[in-house]
């Protein structure tokens, strides 16, 4: 495995054995395929390239090709243990709308988000005055497929809004082993690059992630920032 | 020499008729019985030892059982020549592929051109009206005949997909995999408009006769090459008529009047022509009425999802094609949609394509890809070298 997919590495720690995964923007795989052949699980991906869907079915992958945007709506309640979505909810239209969705759809969802409250990025904008363009961000602001960024400290308000319980986290830079952090935690809306969590809906009952309980119930101590706007539940 | 002469030269071809005696006879979903009832089949390659890796081909409204093997009227290759054979994604090295012409069909299964044992005449259309579910009765009843107990895959596109499903709802613990390509769960009211043109057409000729044409020596070509024109346009997107064809005349200049100035009207009437000469037009009516008939939900009070819940076991391969506007994507996803939420495994591709409906039996390497990424991968499942 390579340096840049330690979150593979951290989502295969994450999920249970034999598990029913749902790969949301699944791409050619290679996660699915690492999944199935590391912890047997029962995986299913979504993806919405061609190119893509033929990849996952020649490695005998189970896939839909279809919008993540608009077909998780689709699939029942309660279908699958996990629902991953990696890397993509800051691109999707309605993350909020999808957050719920993958809950729905999944006992617990594994998402992962780029910290816009990272130092690089804050210093980026600080020094040269325009949009930040940096390792995990490096598309200039008129490519970039990103258009729902947010700081971890968003995302974590964002769960709260949601209802949705925070099982794990940790956090992911530049291809060293995963962190586990305390995503509240003001300093490490500093010092994380990428933030992989581990979500539940709160009402859901406890399940404890593989390894660390970190966080369970607990928010952060300082006070949360109001939303600027009520995201839809 | 073509693979499926070299694969009739290795005697791994067979061309059957499987009978069924008066007391098995097939029950119709209309309420009538059919018998004695004959299916023609064919068999490319041969049954494993552990009877695990037979395939079941469904053939489309005029296609018959001759897949992968030189048609004995028109002495063309097979419908699905370019999909069966040594090293393509159904391989007779590997698989045991039957394909069995469908019931009400006229390549020598039982159909409306069949001796009514009552009268000792054809049937005509005194002929139970059958249904999709019907054809796919039969085939179970073929496949039972034939010792196999679990179908490694079943697979067909347009009306074969159509019937792949009917196997998913009806018969789920006898497959192992099923492969619907280019098809719907039910019969739009466009599907239904266009068909009802094509038995207009058959039924205004004059020589239909109510359909016992054969009594008397005639044959109604002229309505049936006009359904088959019709139809055929329903097969093309309108880019590749487009591009085929464009407003290229036959010949230099107009004949101002209603020969075929057009390229297009050539070919259409050379499509009409040719049909004739291999299908019979009461069959046109039963088979398109079939289609008509067909919708997968009904028997499931409106609810698809309700037909796939005990195929859980089943591995769904579902593909549709860009330009297909007779079965259109969205027609596919309804399905995998239904599969979902039934708990089913199922795997769904749109493949970009100009070609239309047809693009199932054409050149798309995309479709070949992913076939023979999904049949592998089941077949590594299934255990199958």
């Amino acid at each position: 495995m390579t340096a840049a997919r330690e979150d593979f590495r951290e989502i295969l720690r994450l999920v249970r054995p034999g598990a029913r995964v749902l790969d949301v923007g699944c791409g050619e795989g290679e996660l699915l395929d690492l999944l199935t052949r590391e912890k047997s699980v029962d995986g299913q991906g979504l993806e919405i390239s061609q190119a893509g869907v033929a990849a996952c079915l020649a490695k005998g992958l189970a896939v839909v090709q279809g919008d993540g945007d608009r077909d998780l709506d689709d699939f029942p309640t309660g279908a699958f243990d996990y629902a991953i979505l990696s890397k993509t909810l800051q691109q999707m239209r309605d993350p909020a709308h999808a957050l719920s969705q993958l809950l729905r759809i999944a006992e617990q969802a594994v998402v992962s988000v780029p910290n816009f409250g990272h130092w690089r990025v804050r210093w980026a904008l600080l020094v040269t005055g325009r949009m930040p363009e940096t390792r995990a961000l490096p598309e200039p602001w008129w490519s970039t497929p990103n258009i729902h960024l947010c700081t971890l400290r968003d995302f974590v308000e964002l769960c709260r809004e949601l209802d949705l319980r925070i099982d794990a986290c940790s956090a992911l830079s530049g291809g060293k082993p995963a962190r586990p952090i305390d995503p509240g935690h003001p300093w490490e809306n500093w010092r994380s690059e990428t933030a992989l969590l581990l979500l539940s809906r709160r009402g859901a009952p406890p399940r404890a992630p593989a390894p660390l309980d970190l966080l369970g119930d607990v928010l952060p101590p300082e006070p949360a920032p109001k939303p600027r706007r009520k995201p839809k539940a | 020499m073509t693979d499926s002469a070299a694969a009739a030269a290795s005697g791994e071809i067979q061309g059957e008729v499987m009978r069924f005696a008066a007391n098995k006879p097939l029950r119709l979903d209309s309420g009538a019985r059919l018998a004695p009832l004959e299916i023609a089949y064919n068999t490319y390659g041969r049954l494993n030892a552990e009877r695990s890796n037979a395939v079941l081909v469904c053939h489309a409204l005029t296609g018959d059982q001759h897949v992968a093997s030189v048609h004995p009227t028109t002495g063309k290759p097979g419908w699905w020549s370019r999909m069966i054979g040594p090293g393509k994604p159904l391989d007779p090295d590997h698989h045991f592929i039957i394909c069995s012409n469908v019931i009400g069909g006229c390549m020598g299964s039982t159909g409306p051109a069949s001796m009514d044992p009552r009268t000792g005449k054809p049937y005509g259309l005194s002929f139970p009206v059958i249904t999709i579910a019907d054809m796919v009765r039969a085939q179970a009843m073929l496949v039972e005949a034939l010792g196999i107990e679990t179908l490694f895959a079943v697979i067909g596109g347009s009306m074969g997909g159509m019937q792949v499903l009917q196997w998913a709802a009806d018969y789920p613990e006898t497959l192992f995999s099923a492969i619907s390509i280019a098809a719907a769960p039910r019969h739009s009211a466009q599907n239904i408009a266009f068909h009802e043109v094509g038995r207009q057409a058959i039924m205004a000729d004059p020589d239909w006769r109510a359909g016992d044409y054969e009594a008397a020596g005639v044959r109604p070509e002229k309505g049936l090459a006009v359904a088959r024109m019709a139809a055929h346009i329903t097969y093309l997107s309108e880019a590749a008529l487009q591009r085929k064809f464009g407003r290229e005349l036959q010949r230099d200049g107009l004949s101002w009047g209603f020969d075929a100035d057009f390229q297009v009207e050539s070919y259409l009437r050379h499509q009409g022509a040719s049909f004739v000469d291999r299908f019979d037009a009461n069959s046109y009516l039963y088979i398109t009425r079939a289609m008509d008939y067909f919708d997968l939900a009904a028997k499931h009070g409106g609810a698809l999802t309700e037909a796939f819940l005990n195929a859980r076991k089943v591995k769904f391969c579902v593909l549709s094609f860009s330009s297909d506007w007779l079965y259109p994507t969205a027609e596919s996803r309804d399905v995998v949609r239904a599969l979902n939420a039934a708990g089913c495994r199922a795997s769904f591709a749109e493949i970009e394509s100009d070609k239309g409906h047809d693009a199932f039996l054409l050149d798309e390497p995309q479709l070949d890809a992913t076939l023979r990424g999904f049949l592998s991968a089941q077949a590594q499942a299934r255990g199958l070298g």
